[in-house]
């Protein structure tokens, strides 16, 4: 199917798709869930990347994915919280992608995963920051925080894939 | 949505509550120390058993630790997220106080140094008792 896109159709798809995941991003900064847990939160720009993941492909996903991160951090946060979000980004990329490989489980459940393991990455990078152990105490609520909402973003994923893909073969055809 | 996707989910929530059931029996004893690290080097170590209030300025910037009663809590911090003041009162070895954007943490130390006497048995440890701890 993703013949049918031509490269600059790829390109605009992939430019949107960054806007909407940085809107995401900036959204989320308003909904204040501080509960005391370092590097909790919704993860709603999970949302465009997973679904990018399945409907363009993983290197697309990818680049949406960096290209967010970079911005997002140059505009809002600092080299540190670039760092964080880098070591979640990719973490949870790879994760995505490898049960997207697998082709056992659906898009929630590598939409979960993927939320949990973007906590583990941001984790080890806090571990190495300040090289502390103790650090992983925090690992269990994290991982739960995660899952939960990784669950909530794949279910969105798995109604707007299908539209997704509606318009993609549309604009295969025009 | 696949079974295996619930399955996925189930591993991972067990996985999360063996590991806080591990935390949640471990390094339950009352600490009798704190200890402040900052930037990976230890910036002070101080007794729980009196009360008092430690300012840390350092180039990462100004925190306040509040010790009352054998428990330790921030109580200022010019951190952006403000984390480390949620965090609570921590007064047992396994708790911490991070202060990332500082690069802070804080621990509960049974003494001073480090792996002296090891923890004697802690059954009948009520959350009042911990003035005999600390004498």
């Amino acid at each position: 199917m993703n013949n049918f896109i031509s490269m600059s159709k790829k390109i605009s798809a992939c430019g949107l798709l960054v806007a909407l995941a940085m809107i995401f991003s900036y959204i989320e900064t308003l909904i204040p869930i501080n509960m005391g847990l370092p590097g909790m939160k919704l993860g709603i720009a999970n949302l465009v990347i997973v679904t990018a993941l399945y409907l363009l492909g993983p290197r697309e996903a990818l680049l949406i994915s960096l290209v967010r991160i970079f911005l997002v951090g140059f505009l809002f946060g600092s080299g540190m919280s670039i760092l964080y979000s880098l070591a979640g980004g990719l973490v949870s990329f790879l994760a995505m992608m490898f049960l997207k490989r697998t082709e056992k489980f659906s898009i929630v459940g590598a939409s979960l995963l993927g939320g949990a393991m973007h906590n583990v990455g941001q984790l080890l990078v806090a571990a190495a920051v300040v090289e502390n152990a103790k650090i992983f105490y925090y690992l269990p609520p994290l991982l739960c925080v995660g899952c939960v909402t990784g669950i909530l973003v794949g279910l969105l994923a798995l109604r707007i894939l299908p539209m997704g893909q509606k318009i993609i073969q549309n604009a295969g055809t025009l | 949505m696949k079974k295996n996707d619930i399955i996925l989910a189930a591993a991972i929530f067990l996985f999360a509550g063996l590991l806080s059931a591990i935390i949640f029996f471990s390094g339950n004893e009352r600490g009798s120390f704190v200890t402040v690290t900052i930037d990976k080097k230890v910036y002070g170590t101080y007794s729980l058993g009196e009360n008092q209030d430690i300012t840390i300025d350092t180039e990462f910037g100004h925190n306040v630790l509040h010790i009352e009663n054998g428990s330790v809590s921030m109580t200022e911090a010019d951190c952006p997220d403000g984390y480390c003041k949620r965090q609570g009162k921590i007064s047992t070895e396994k708790e911490t106080i991070v202060c990332l954007p500082h690069k802070l943490v804080v621990e509960i130390r049974g003494t001073n140094t480090d792996d002296g006497q090891t923890e004697e048995q802690t059954d009948g440890q009520t959350d009042e008792d911990y003035d005999i701890l600390v004498k």
